[in-house]
């Protein structure tokens, strides 16, 4: 236990400080939070339910939009805001501002949670790849459709307030940045707390076998609702923080971004390794890594390597980092292994 | 909102006829997945990837001079190989594994073929003139590209040849035969692997022909195949796998949707119907089972 | 839990990664000076991305072998870090404030397309790094009191405006009625902002107001009811796939329309890809190769697109053209101000006043160029077809040939 706290407390301090040692890169990191959040919450559905899902985007589009429309709706009116193209400009006091997030940010959190519930029965009725194809389509389909709604912005976009004049240069990024922080704690600390209890073992039970775990009396519908819900809540959140960080909200390029944000959730779940409670983490943090260093320099390789990393991981490397290395290192997840039980298994490989 | 449809009968009819010659093509699209979905159980996000790579194997040879529709028969020849390599390189591995892991691996296929579409034949719409003209029907009030009816046209051949090969040939047989039942016929001597191999070829080769067919018909361009992959997803659902008649009948009546949704809501919530049609499809789907299970219980 | 420590040491492992890559380029080193770009390489925009990069590529070339840039006594040179964008707001978005803060970069040239460089305008204005957009037309860009935005290239809104009046002073001054398509994106449906002042203006009715999904290959609906209502213009935006897939529609479907209003024809290579199907659609160009500006590097718009052509292998198009026209006006601020402080170099950009090939430049408050005006071609062919030429033909002063108006029906043709 004593070790935990520790790792816990080292964890935090480095967050904390990470912003002041690496000021050039408070974007980048902030960027990473709002990924490990995306990871953390498919790894509910995807990892403990198994139910594969590219429908979170959903979530996390309704978030950004939400968001933005509120924080504007507060105090303008939100139609001549989007009007043709956003021309007329309206300033927020910081006050304002920051009035206005926190709000959106709890609307962009508790409206996508309501909608998880209320569409939950139908599509979490589905199984298997139905449920997979469904929710991608779920995803599509909101883009294709918020991309024709006038009053936020059709296919102009939705330009979100500014950041106002407080502080220095590095007052936006260090207030992304921690805003962004305090989402990723949040998140780990809710996941983290409910894997340790019975709503866990419900999940794992529906994703071993459904049928079994229905005719053992378990209400697997309800479980599978708040855990799509829980997922709901935390994604709507990341998206109202990333709307606000990138400034400006695209229909299906940045909310709806399913064709990357939509894939990257799932691939980090996978690389870290899916059901664990690091894994996400572990993805996340080493996607973004190898996205930030390589990726702007293959100049349109990119997709060729984010295609291939695709088919290697998951044709090589289904288990992802954290089940390679509890096999490699059983010991340290705490596993007993039979020394000469493992050594005839190796033989018989 | 525009009602304009149902003022003009002209326009109903012109709508309807559009959308059967456009639902005829996706029927064919939607043949190759059923039948490998049925073989082998593979769910290919790619497929509408492989369609537009047969689209520009048509549309280089209207660069090359020759006329684009010999890209019919062209097309899927090297479609064939195409899908054969994947196959051998990608798909066996995931055959025998969890449905999802197929469908990653084809996303993880769909964006790299569409990357290297991009950098083999830049991201600008082309298109393969055909020259043919247009049929007109009173008195020009509704035309019908004759483009359009070659394309419905040669659906037609290669889904009844297709059919007939079914039937008739050893390979045909084979196929059919490991879609029923793969153990059993693996003991009795077919080569599963080489009817994998050939059904994922054949399946290619029936997207070459289709995105020959769109290069003529539409226009085509790397970033445009998830649609398709969609629209054959629904059909195939909604006929149910191994039914060619329900699959051509779903793919027109998909396609008559499509062209009413276009006029009704507006060209720019075409493609979002389609995504929203298929949910709810699949939610419909979902309580009809629901209430089978909830019978036999 | 042994875990811990694997998790410990990974992360100690990403500090000490982080610490390691510190900034390692700065606006100006040794005698080269550092711009910054976020360009479309991949993705939906990435052919005119590329024609964006192709410009600014000739640019620097030229202007770095034609004797550089002169400031305070000393001769430095132009250098571009590209990065790729995706096409993708949120990532152009990312990527300049990584070329900002990550690598330094004090000098920005703009990103192709509107949506993209509003993503990127609030990031520039926030560090206060003077910005050189050519592909940016979206009138709101210049309406949010951007200080250190400047494009040379005229709005968007006045990209087709023209052609409605072209339409009513051939309707004998009488109003016309509009049937629109236009894609769903911040140019398109910019363009589309022009055209419902331009009807306003004159007392015009739209009676068609279509929007185009961004991946649009069959606008048969549309065409349809154009045919049904008869109208007296038909306007069409939606990039290059707009273009040609109207073009392509219109011809099949026998669509008859006096005029047929269209951007991007030439980056579509309209009249290669569809020859005498595509004759007489009008198109709005920022620029044309006849019009007869000069400057000193590229000598005028022919001498241009001959140069061009020889180093790229094609026609440039005007979004080519307009990016090479963004380095002279970054060459000649860097030389008023004679200083690498972004404020002076942004207040000597302000102040702008010059011709180049591509047409004269000088920038409003907002900071789109007010002294260039838009160009409208017609699409021309030969009797049998096999040659089409793009002919100017509004505004009057550069019109090299007399509109055709209004187009011969389909029978005729």
């Amino acid at each position: 236990m004593n070790k935990n706290i520790i790792l816990y407390a080292a964890i935090l301090i480095f967050g904390l400080a990470a912003p002041f040692i690496f000021p050039a890169f408070k974007v980048q990191l902030s960027i990473l939070c709002v990924l490990i959040v995306l990871a953390l919450t498919w790894n509910i559905q995807g990892g403990e339910m198994g139910y594969n899902t590219f429908g979170n985007i959903l979530f996390y589009g309704l978030g950004m939009y939400l968001c933005a429309s509120v924080q504007v709706g507060m105090f303008f009116p939100l139609a001549e805001w989007t009007e043709s193209g956003g021309e007329k400009t309206f300033v927020h006091t910081p006050e304002q501002f920051f009035q206005g997030m926190a709000m959106g940010l709890v609307v962009a959190a508790v409206v996508p949670t309501i909608v998880a519930g209320l569409i939950g029965y139908s599509i979490l009725g589905l199984r298997g790849h139905y449920f997979a194809i469904c929710t991608l389509g779920l995803g599509v389909a909101a883009g294709e459709i918020s991309g024709g709604i006038e009053i936020i912005g059709a296919g102009q976009g939705f330009t979100t307030p500014p950041f106002p004049d407080v502080g220095s240069l590095e007052a936006r990024g260090e207030f992304f940045y921690f805003l962004s922080f305090m989402a990723v704690v949040l998140t780990f600390i809710t996941v983290k707390s409910i894997y340790s209890t019975r709503f866990k073992l419900i999940l794992n039970a529906i994703r071993d076998n459904e049928d079994k775990a229905e005719a053992m009396g378990i209400q697997t519908m309800k479980y599978k609702i708040i855990g799509w819900m829980i997922s709901a809540f935390f994604c709507g959140l990341a998206g109202g923080i990333m709307g606000g960080l990138v400034g400006y909200i695209d229909s299906t390029d940045v909310a709806f971004d399913g064709r990357e944000m939509g894939v990257f959730m799932v691939l980090m779940a996978i690389l870290g390794g899916k059901g664990t409670l690091w894994g996400p983490v572990i993805g996340a943090t080493v996607f973004h890594i190898f996205k930030e260093g390589f990726w702007t320099f293959f100049l349109g390789w990119q997709y060729v390597a984010l295609g291939v990393l695709i088919v290697v991981i998951v044709i090589y490397f289904p288990e992802g980092i954290m089940g390679w290395l509890r096999e490699k290192y059983p010991e340290r997840f705490g596993e007993v292994v039979d020394e000469a039980d493992r050594k005839a298994q190796v033989e018989l490989k | 909102m525009d009602f304009l449809i149902f003022q003009v009968p002209m326009l109903t009819l012109q709508a309807t006829l559009d959308g059967v010659l456009l639902g005829i093509l996706f029927a064919l699209i939607a043949y190759g997945m059923a039948l490998q979905w049925g073989v082998m159980n593979i769910i290919n996000i790619a497929q509408g990837d492989l369609v537009i790579l047969g689209g520009y194997i048509a549309y280089f040879m209207y660069l090359w001079g020759i006329h684009p529709a010999w890209g019919v028969i062209v097309s899927p020849f090297i479609m064939y190989f195409v899908g054969v390599g994947i196959y051998k390189l990608v798909i066996n591995k995931v055959v025998d594994r969890d449905l999802f892991i197929s469908i990653l691996a084809t996303f993880g296929i769909s964006i790299l073929f569409m990357q290297l579409m991009n950098f083999a034949f830049g991201a600008d719409v082309v298109l393969a003139n055909s020259g043919y003209g247009t049929t007109m029907l009173f008195d020009n009030s509704v035309t019908l590209p004759n483009s359009k009816i070659f394309s419905a046209f040669i659906s037609i051949i290669f889904a009844i040849g297709l059919v007939i090969y079914m039937k008739k040939s050893k390979l045909g047989r084979a196929i059919r035969a490991t879609a029923q039942n793969a153990r059993a016929a693996k003991i009795l001597g077919v080569d599963t692997e080489k009817v994998y191999a050939a059904t994922f070829g054949i399946n290619a080769a029936l997207c070459g022909v289709a995105g020959a067919l769109i290069s003529i018909t539409f226009t085509i361009h790397p970033y445009m195949g998830l649609p398709y992959t969609i629209r054959s997803f629904m059909i195939v659902i909604v006929a149910g796998l191994g039914n060619l008649p329900g699959v051509a009948m779903s793919g027109m009546g998909l396609g008559v949707f499509e062209e009413f949704a276009d006029y009704i809501l507006g060209t720019e919530f075409r493609i979002g119907s389609v995504f929203l049609l298929l949910v709810l499809i699949l939610v419909y789907r979902r309580f009809k089972l629901s209430r089978k299970r909830e019978y036999l219980k | 839990m042994k875990i811990n420590k694997i998790i410990l040491s990974f992360i100690s492992a990403l500090a000490l990664l982080l610490s390691t890559s510190v900034t390692s380029f700065a606006k100006v080193v040794g005698d080269k000076i550092i711009l910054g770009s976020a360009i479309s390489l991949t993705g939906k925009y990435s052919s005119n991305g590329v024609h964006t990069q192709n410009g600014y590529n000739m640019a620097v070339d030229r202007i770095n072998s034609m004797g550089g840039v002169k400031v305070g006594g000393k001769t430095y040179k132009f250098e571009i870090i590209y990065y790729d964008d995706e096409s993708n707001p949120k990532r152009a978005a990312q990527l300049a404030e990584r070329l900002i803060s990550q690598d330094g970069v004090e000098f920005m040239l703009g990103p192709y397309s509107s949506g993209l460089t509003k993503a990127i305008a609030p990031v520039t204005e926030k560090y206060g790094v003077p910005m050189v957009e050519a592909n940016g037309a979206s009138r709101s860009l210049f309406t949010k009191g951007y200080k250190y935005l400047f494009a040379v290239l005229a709005p968007a809104n006045l990209y087709l405006d023209v052609a409605i009046d072209l339409a009513v002073e051939k309707n004998g001054g009488k109003p016309v009625k509009i049937a629109q398509a236009f894609e769903q994106d911040a140019f398109s449906q910019d363009v589309r902002l022009g055209i419902l002042e331009a009807a306003e203006r004159t007392g015009s009715k739209i009676i068609i107001d279509d929007k185009l999904p961004k991946e649009l290959n069959d606008m048969a609906a549309t065409l349809a009811k154009v045919k049904a209502v008869k109208p007296d213009v038909l306007v069409v935006s939606g990039h290059t796939k707009g273009a040609l897939t109207a073009i392509r529609q219109i011809a099949e479907m026998k669509v008859d329309v006096p005029m047929l209003a269209m951007t991007h024809c030439d980056a579509a290579k309209l009249s290669k890809q569809h020859g005498k199907n595509s004759e007489y659609a009008l198109c709005a160009s920022q620029w044309h190769k006849t019009l007869s500006y000069k400057d000193k590097f590229f000598g005028n718009g022919m001498k241009y697109a001959a140069d061009f052509e020889k180093e790229f292998k094609y026609d440039p198009p005007y979004q080519a053209a307009e990016s090479s026209a963004a380095l002279l006006v970054f060459k000649d601020a860097f030389e008023r101000a004679n200083s690498f402080d972004k404020k002076k170099v942004r207040d000597a950009l302000a102040a702008t006043n010059m011709q180049t090939f591509y047409g004269n430049i000088k920038f409003a408050e907002g900071g789109q160029n007010v002294d260039k005006p838009m160009v409208l071609f017609q699409v021309m062919c030969n009797a049998d077809g096999s040659k089409c030429e793009n002919k100017v033909v509004a505004p009057t002063k550069w019109a090299s040939a007399k509109l055709i108006h209004p187009i011969p029906s389909w029978s005729e043709r």
